[in-house]
């Protein structure tokens, strides 16, 4: 693997591998010391065009954990507002000496574009509405965690929300589809891409329909903006109509579990506490954050020798 | 055979051996050119200089309705030499210019400008197209009796279609009272507000803004409406979408003053090509579907899109390093025009020659200097070509000043050999002679 960029780019096999290593990695946090020299002499440089604390922290604290060197190239405090194009940027820090690049970027494909820049390893941390790799394998490794199964044949994984506008909905749908999992989309035609038939995905506008035959429930963030932008009327009408609230958590089948990329809208898909509810796996995805990422840049960074050392250290 | 650099000398040029291509069919004969016009026709000429077009296509000059030379304003992505030399290099003996300059060509200050420059120049006729609207802001009308007056026959907004209803209807009454032709660039941008390209299943996947068919078709539906009330004449820039066809194809039919452009671009290329994230595939109107390509080549064997025009539309490099969202849209067509449409287009020389040249140049208004059939007394504005001359599209061949082509390291088959500008030979050989 030499980027990360998407999961259709990772494929089935790359998927398994590296949730297979998330779990070496979840070893390691788990230990007094959670840090280990696999990545000693690597550098890792985060190029974040978009805010993004969670995202940002988590894969620093990933690579500080593997003993790799970080950088960290923030919009505001850069040259990028000084008129420098990002090729420019690019090659720069790479003169510099990096072995990898984390890169949030508010357009779909600036990794890709990145790539042809320099040698360095790309990871895609979120490119516009297109994909966020790294979500979706925490949202897998979660999930396997969590119902302590591999496959997710028979299992119906329901989106709700604002799929259009949404990387984590794109990334999550071929990740669980890989893995065996049926996908249901939900949400208001307003907020669903131009044509999903060619998605291995059922499509739904009724949240109360699908409930009952849901394994897990993934809400997604509404963002304030789509409503000046005609996509629904106002937050009270999308509330009403694909909040999850006390009523609809009932409606789910039990062992049925509730997931959120975050930050959470409380009051618009967030109706209730998730904190109150047994079966969330929310406070999981962010957990296991840390530990996917550094799965990622281990597989990127790290030869296969310390692959296999690493195997062994773990055992 | 003379050497290229005796070829531009005065005297009598006679180009051997080829075929001429024009509206009245094909035929095996030489040709002669003495001070810009064609002087004989016949078989076994003899001349001052011989110039070779065994195997090779002779035909009036192509003519390019849409080609954007970026001069005065943003001269680092073309001028309108290095425009005129990309022409040339692509058989062309006449473009019209794009108005988007900065300044636009609004004022006849500006329009004399273009054609001067295009004189000083000297490899082909820059024809200035003129702004319907000042500034192309569509708010108020361009002064288009005086630019009709400075000798301009086609106006546009081209980057832009005019959005407001009542001033287009204006702008086409007062251009039926001016005896010229509105060309419009057809987006209602309400729908295609930061559209990066084809509203598809490929945009769905990419997580891109959409830029919807029906942006364009509404806007052609109510050009065709207000010039069935208007009376006016009608182009329509690089159509892109099958219903666009359809529609012109209806208006064509009830007689309407309508004519249509259509790109080698849209074509030969689909919209899954940005699945590579290259800038150099963002354009506008965006890649459109297969079933909207069948449409348009359809549209050209029928008759219905009167003319293959490039909208070269040259960009520096570093704006086409921006991301997909940001860098401007727009691709090089004019050295690569005609072998794309021999490539793609299922229509013979004749009717190659009839949308490449003899069509766009009435559109044009340029009829009495080109698109002309190759008979005596005619101008000397030719192309020669080899319909079957296999080429590799290298960026560093390329006379253009920029280098965004689509199609680097496409093989294409059709390559212009020799072309003549009022007698005078631009490019021999497939070299340029200035």
């Amino acid at each position: 693997m030499k980027h990360l960029r998407s999961i259709d780019e990772l494929g089935h096999d790359g998927v398994v591998r590296l949730l297979e290593l998330t779990t070496h990695m979840v070893e390691i946090n788990s230990r007094q010391v959670p840090k280990v020299p696999a990545l000693r002499g690597r550098t890792v440089a985060s190029l974040f065009f978009e805010d993004s604390t969670r995202t940002r922290l988590s894969f620093e604290t990933a690579a500080k954990r593997l003993s790799a060197d970080t950088m960290t190239f923030s919009v505001s405090t850069s040259s990028v507002n000084k008129g420098e194009s990002l090729r420019d940027t690019v090659e720069t820090i790479t003169d510099m000496g990096v072995d990898a690049f984390v890169v949030r970027h508010k357009s779909t494909g600036i990794p890709w574009q990145i790539s042809d820049w320099t040698d360095a390893c790309v990871v895609n941390a979120g490119d516009g509405w297109h994909q966020h790799p790294t979500q979706a394998l925490v949202d897998c490794f979660t999930v396997r965690q969590a119902l302590g199964r591999d496959r997710f044949d028979g299992l119906t994984l329901t989106i709700v929300g604002d799929i259009k506008h949404s990387r984590v909905a794109r990334s999550n749908i071929s990740a669980f589809s890989m893995l065996g999992a049926n996908v249901v989309l939900v949400a208001p035609p307003t907020l669903l891409p131009p044509d999903v038939s060619h998605w291995p995905v059922e499509v739904s506008h009724r949240l109360d329909e699908v409930l009952h035959r849901t394994d897990i429930l993934y809400m997604l963030r509404l963002q304030s903006e789509r409503m000046s932008q005609g996509h629904v009327p106002n937050l009270r009408e999308y509330a009403e109509a694909f909040g999850l609230d006390a009523r609809r958590v009932g409606m789910l089948p039990p062992g049925a579990v509730l997931m959120h990329p975050g930050p959470m809208n409380r009051g618009v898909e967030m109706l209730i506490d998730p904190s109150t509810l047994t079966n969330s796996l929310i406070h999981q995805q962010v957990s296991n954050g840390v530990s996917v990422r550094m799965a990622v840049l281990f597989d990127l960074l790290a030869g296969e020798s310390s692959a296999s050392h690493l195997a062994q250290e773990a055992s | 055979m003379t050497r290229p650099a005796e070829v531009s000398a005065v005297g009598r040029v006679v180009l051997k051996d080829g075929t001429i291509v024009d509206s009245r069919g094909e035929q095996r004969l030489d040709v002669a050119m003495e001070n810009g016009v064609v002087t004989e026709v016949g078989i076994e000429l003899r001349g001052d200089r011989l110039v070779d077009a065994r195997g090779c296509v002779v035909a009036p000059g192509f003519v390019d309705l849409h080609a954007h030379l970026r001069e005065p304003g943003k001269e680092e992505a073309e001028t309108i030499e290095t425009g005129s030399r990309a022409g040339a290099k692509g058989g062309y003996t006449a473009l019209v210019a794009m108005p988007n300059t900065d300044p636009p060509q609004d004022s006849v200050a500006v329009i004399d400008f273009v054609r001067e420059q295009g004189k000083r120049a000297g490899l082909l006729e820059v024809v200035p197209s003129g702004c319907i609207t000042l500034g192309r802001q569509g708010e108020a009308l361009a002064p288009l009796a005086e630019l009709a007056a400075a000798g301009v026959r086609l106006f546009t907004d081209d980057g832009s279609g005019v959005q407001n209803e009542l001033l287009m209807r204006r702008a086409m009454e007062y251009a039926r009272g001016l005896g010229v032709t509105l060309a419009q660039h057809c987006e209602v941008t309400s729908l295609t507000k930061g559209a990066v390209m084809n509203e598809c299943q490929c945009c769905t996947s990419l997580g891109l803004p959409g830029w919807p068919s029906i942006a364009e078709e509404l806007m052609v539906f109510r050009d065709i409406e207000l010039a069935r009330l208007t009376g006016a004449r009608v182009h329509f820039l690089h159509l892109s979408t099958a219903r666009s066809v359809e529609l012109v194809r209806a208006a064509k039919r009830d007689g309407l003053p309508i004519t249509a452009e259509v790109t080698p671009h849209h074509l030969s290329l689909d919209d899954t090509r940005l699945t590579s994230f290259d800038t150099v595939f963002k354009v506008n109107p965006p890649l459109r579907s297969l079933g909207d390509i069948a449409a348009l080549r359809a549209g050209v064997r029928d008759g219905t899109i009167d003319a293959l025009a490039t909208d070269h539309a040259p960009h520096p490099r570093r704006d086409k390093e921006l991301s997909l969202d940001q860098a401007p849209p727009g691709m090089l067509g004019l050295e690569t025009a005609l072998g794309v449409a021999l490539g793609v287009l299922d229509v013979d020389l004749v009717h190659l020659v009839r949308i490449m040249s003899t069509q766009p140049a009435a559109i044009a208004g340029i009829s009495d200097r080109h698109g002309r059939d190759i008979e005596v007394g005619a101008p000397a504005n030719v192309v020669v070509f080899d319909p079957d001359l296999s080429w590799t599209v290298s960026p560093d061949s390329l006379s253009s000043k920029s280098r965004n082509t689509p199609y680097v390291g496409m093989t294409l088959r059709g390559k212009v050999r020799h072309t003549f500008f009022n007698g005078v030979a631009t490019v021999l050989d497939g070299d340029a002679q200035r």
